[in-house]
């Protein structure tokens, strides 16, 4: 183990792999070339355009699929896909082992993949672990380390060579028999498929799985059939209605819509709330309340937007649609209403995570952003933020985009002072994910914390008449309400995960919990 | 032997305590929602507890669900009292110096949010929203064998509990119980009592006796005022005696639910056969000098039904509105707060009154109009419920000069 630059402990290797210590923010830059998938030749694939396979199965044989290859897959189907609890199926009939399945994130409907790794089919899952998938790794029963990356940090993976992928599967709602395909329109439309584009570029197979077969060309192709080596169609591939989340839900709580209001106040008191500014606010509750207010402020001063990041949700469209916001630029798609603007919309516009989080690109939009609201599971109080393990160290969430969107102009995190007796602010996060100096504002209904960093926000909104604290004062109070800080969790010295930062190098070690319940 | 319980099975911010009186030396088990977190504060708060309680032998399970101290330490003693009836022990909480926020007699009462005395999770962040005030209900929202814990929870919750400047209002049950209701919460940092189900003044002759008798006891000082509920018929009837008996009174207040069925009618959203009760209510509450107090509205989807019941209740008269639910509250303040017409009459008044006052003037005048000292002083309250409601701002005599 070595101590890296933020005083977290990681270890020298992980999987095998030499890993790189976290050096600092903007302070890695590694050369030489990147990675590249083989070469291909348009004479050994069909002229007349027809890559249709019989199944899935057949496909799967005829790219090779074997022992300790690496499968990938996208998301947007989030907790609605039907396609990759099939796939490891298809590989244990074919005896096929220590496969590592390489998912942009993995959610509750994922379960079964828990039977593929007791019977060595799947050694290792490496994405944002969600669910019963996130326990079942925080409990050291995954072969590996659990590997958490951001969305971004994943593109740069890909880039770097530290994966290499061998097969990607695609769902693709709409396709065509070349292997162009959408994810905008079809029965099961899931909006877009930006997650699944480095999987395009950087595989040496690519399947595109529709079940919405169209004659070619499918237009719009958000991915491109000239990376595709077979298409495969099924009679359904996921279920949309499944792609809205709880964490999708507009909250009701009275304290978190107090919350989401006085976000949405220290935004306009700071001045951060002018024409032509962008934002992003994701999924989850709090977020989803945070757009409402703002919106409510931004037809009362006459303000509009110039763009808004997505996830995109009914209410960002409704902002869209009401000529709020001039662009809605989405990386994914949280419910049907986003998936229905980006089809209809010219101005609901399909990103990736190359175009918004990738470290290999020569910039990205989240840098853009003038503010942003995220989740997290606990903040310290030097602002460094949590979002993988709880306060009990169980491990439970995945990164996604969080990381990234912290390089935003302005990063708030709107979150309750404490959680049914778990205070919220701490001394030391369990798990840094991300670095303090990133993070400005922590909005709890019990008053807002500036990062002393940021003097100019503190400045702005001196005179606001919100209820400006320090971090310290807020955890006081709280710590003294719910009577004192919560014992540290009890560790053992056995690493079961590494958290990384989004330029690949170990930010920090998620360690086995001594008393697992 | 009997095993005595106290508590909510599965319910967040709660606990389910068990406790069973046998002869052995006492044991205490524990399963937490925050086990490893807090279930060694949990084990040391329970001995605690226990010994003060001078409990040494039984067993006492504790099912918690994130509970917060004060929570645990009133369930166990609700526990620990259903074995012992006869004990004189408690466990109390120290006395949080927040707790200890003012209150006075004219102070506004536009909102009153009801949180059941027995649902913790309700109580912890209620004064964030900022309500005038806040009520522990020991009455009707609690079920009879909660009673007894409720009012433990309520009595520990008014000692730790930041309401961030709300007034503290306790509401007791009827009879000897609500007198039982007393004893606990007297001596605590409580400003008010809503008597409920009041038809004479007599029955608030013996609350106010009773509270006199804690207060005598535990060596309390401050006054604690009173909000008699009138629900029915007859208490309608005695309105103004009722306002007139203690002079701890500060305001009526008027629960239709049940006046409706006492007089056998159905309530209706237009509330016809409720106006002679709520004039008669307002009338003897300006007679009296105090304030009155409309009831509740219990719809809290219904945002426009409460706009136009609060507006109706400021029109017959009424200073607040009793609630529910903290998303009612603001709406509440919105529409008690004064019109821009209502505030522009009376910053005109308070200017010609410092004008008067600066020149030595003994009448004030506005224009050709004389003005009465009872109109400064309701210019005044304007002004007061505008720059609470954000309508004014605090500086508006500095910024007008300005201009």
């Amino acid at each position: 183990m070595i101590k890296n630059a933020a005083g977290r402990m990681v270890p020298e290797r992980v999987n095998g792999v030499k890993s790189v210590p976290f050096r600092g923010i903007n302070a890695y830059f590694p050369e030489g070339r990147i990675s590249a998938p083989p070469i291909r030749s348009c004479g050994n694939y069909p002229a007349d355009g027809n890559k249709i396979a019989d199944s899935l199965k057949s496909a799967l044989i005829r790219c090779g699929l074997k022992s300790g290859m690496t499968i990938s897959s996208h998301h947007h189907f989030r907790n609605g896909d039907l396609i990759m609890n099939h796939v490891f199926d298809i590989a244990a009939e074919l005896g096929v082992k220590d496969l590592r399945w390489f998912p942009s994130a993995a959610f509750p409907c994922h379960e079964p993949m828990i039977r593929h790794m007791e019977n060595g089919v799947i050694s290792h899952i490496e994405g944002s672990l969600n669910g019963p998938l996130g326990d079942y790794a925080s409990r050291g029963k995954m072969k590996g380390l659990a590997v958490l990356r951001s969305h971004g940090g994943r593109w740069q993976a890909i880039q770097d060579g530290e994966v290499h992928i061998d097969i990607a599967i695609l769902a693709a709602p709409t396709a065509d028999a070349f292997g162009n395909a959408t994810g905008d329109r079809g029965p099961s439309a899931c909006g877009l498929l930006g997650f699944g584009l480095a999987d395009a570029m950087y595989a040496d197979h690519v399947i595109v799985v529709t079940d919405n077969l169209v004659p070619f060309p499918c237009i719009p192709w958000q991915i491109q059939g000239n990376y595709v080596d077979y298409v495969v169609v099924l009679d359904k591939i996921g279920n949309p209605e499944n792609i809205i989340s709880g964490t999708t839900e507009l909250t009701r709580s009275p304290d978190r819509l107090h919350i989401a209001e006085l976000t949405a106040k220290f935004v306009q008191s700071a001045g951060i709330m002018k024409d032509g500014f962008s934002f992003q606010a994701g999924a989850g509750g709090t977020a989803l309340a945070f757009a409402i207010y703002l919106k409510e402020m931004m037809k009362d001063a006459g303000v509009k937007a110039r763009f808004i990041r997505g996830g995109s949700t009914k209410y960002l469209v409704e902002m869209l649609e009401e000529g709020l916001t001039d662009y809605i630029l989405d990386g994914q798609t949280f419910d049907l209403e986003g998936v229905r603007s980006m089809r209809e919309n010219p101005r609901h516009v399909n990103t990736s995570p190359f175009t918004s989080y990738n470290w290999h690109g020569k910039g990205n939009f989240a840098s853009m952003v003038d503010m942003v609201v995220l989740g997290a599971t606990e903040v310290d109080v030097n602002f460094n933020a949590n979002v993988v393990t709880h306060s009990d160290g169980r491990m439970l969430h995945g990164i996604g985009g969080w990381q990234n969107c912290l390089f935003s102009k302005c990063t708030i995190l709107p979150i309750p002072a404490f959680r049914n007796r778990v205070p919220i602010i701490v001394d030391e996060v369990t798990t840094l994910v991300g670095p303090g100096e990133l993070i400005d504002v922590v909005v709890t209904e019990r008053g807002i914390a500036i990062n002393p960093l940021r003097s100019d926000l503190i400045i702005a909104t001196k005179n606001s008449g919100l209820p400006i604290r320090t971090i310290e004062e807020i955890k006081a109070e709280v710590d003294e309400l719910v009577g004192g800080a919560p014992a540290k969790p009890e560790l053992t010295d056995e690493v079961i995960g590494v958290v990384k930062w989004v330029d690949g190098t170990l930010l920090d070690s998620i360690f086995k919990l001594k008393n697992l319940d | 032997m009997n095993t005595f319980v106290s508590g909510m099975v599965d319910t967040p911010s709660d606990c389910c305590i068990s406790y069973d009186p046998k002869e052995s030396p006492l044991e205490v088990d524990i399963r937490s929602k925050v086990q490893s977190m807090y279930g060694q504060s949990i084990r040391q708060l329970a001995l605690e507890a226990c010994h003060q309680l001078n409990i040494h032998t039984g067993h006492l399970s504790i099912r918690d669900y994130g509970a917060l101290p004060f929570v645990i330490q009133a369930r166990i003693e609700s526990v620990i009292r259903q074995a012992h009836p006869d004990t004189t022990h408690r466990v109390l909480p120290d006395i949080q110096p927040h707790c200890l926020n003012p209150s006075s007699r004219n102070r506004f009462r536009r909102s009153r949010l009801y949180i059941p005395g027995n649902q913790p999770k309700l109580m912890l962040n209620a004064g964030i929203h900022k309500p005038d005030a806040i009520i522990l209900d020991l009455e009707d929202s609690v079920a009879l064998p909660e009673k007894a814990a409720a009012r433990l929870i309520v009595r520990n919750a008014l000692r730790v509990l930041n309401f961030f400047g709300a007034e503290r209002m306790v509401r007791i049950n009827q009879g000897e119980l609500g007198l039982t209701d007393l004893e606990e919460v007297i001596p605590q940092p409580v400003h008010l009592i809503l008597v409920p189900k009041v038809e004479y003044p007599e029955q608030l002759v013996q609350v106010d006796r009773k509270i006199a008798d804690v207060m005598r006891e535990y060596g309390r000082e401050q006054p604690v005022y009173l909000m008699p509920i009138l629900e029915s018929a007859r208490g309608i009837m005695n309105a103004m005696s009722i306002a007139d008996i203690s002079p701890n009174t500060v305001a009526l207040a008027i629960g239709l639910e049940d006046y409706t069925a006492d007089i056998g009618t159905p309530r209706t959203i237009e509330g016809l056969e409720s106006f002679y009760a709520r004039c008669a209510l307002v009338n003897a509450a300006r007679a009296a000098g105090i304030q009155a107090i409309d009831t509740v509205f219990s719809d809290v989807g219904d945002e426009t039904g409460l706009r136009q019941s609060v507006a109706e209740a400021k029109s017959l008269g009424f200073d607040g509105k009793g609630c529910i639910h903290p998303r009612q509250i603001r709406l509440i303040h919105d529409a008690f707060a004064p019109s821009p017409e209502e505030i522009e009459k009376a910053k005109r008044i308070i200017t010609a009154f410092d004008d008067a006052q600066q020149k030595g003037l003994g009448v004030v005048s506005l224009g050709s109009k004389m003005i009465d000292p009872p109109v400064v002083k309701r210019a005044e309250t304007t002004i007061k419920l505008a720059v609470d409601a954000g309508k004014l701002s605090e500086n508006w005599k500095s910024q007008s000069h300005d201009i």
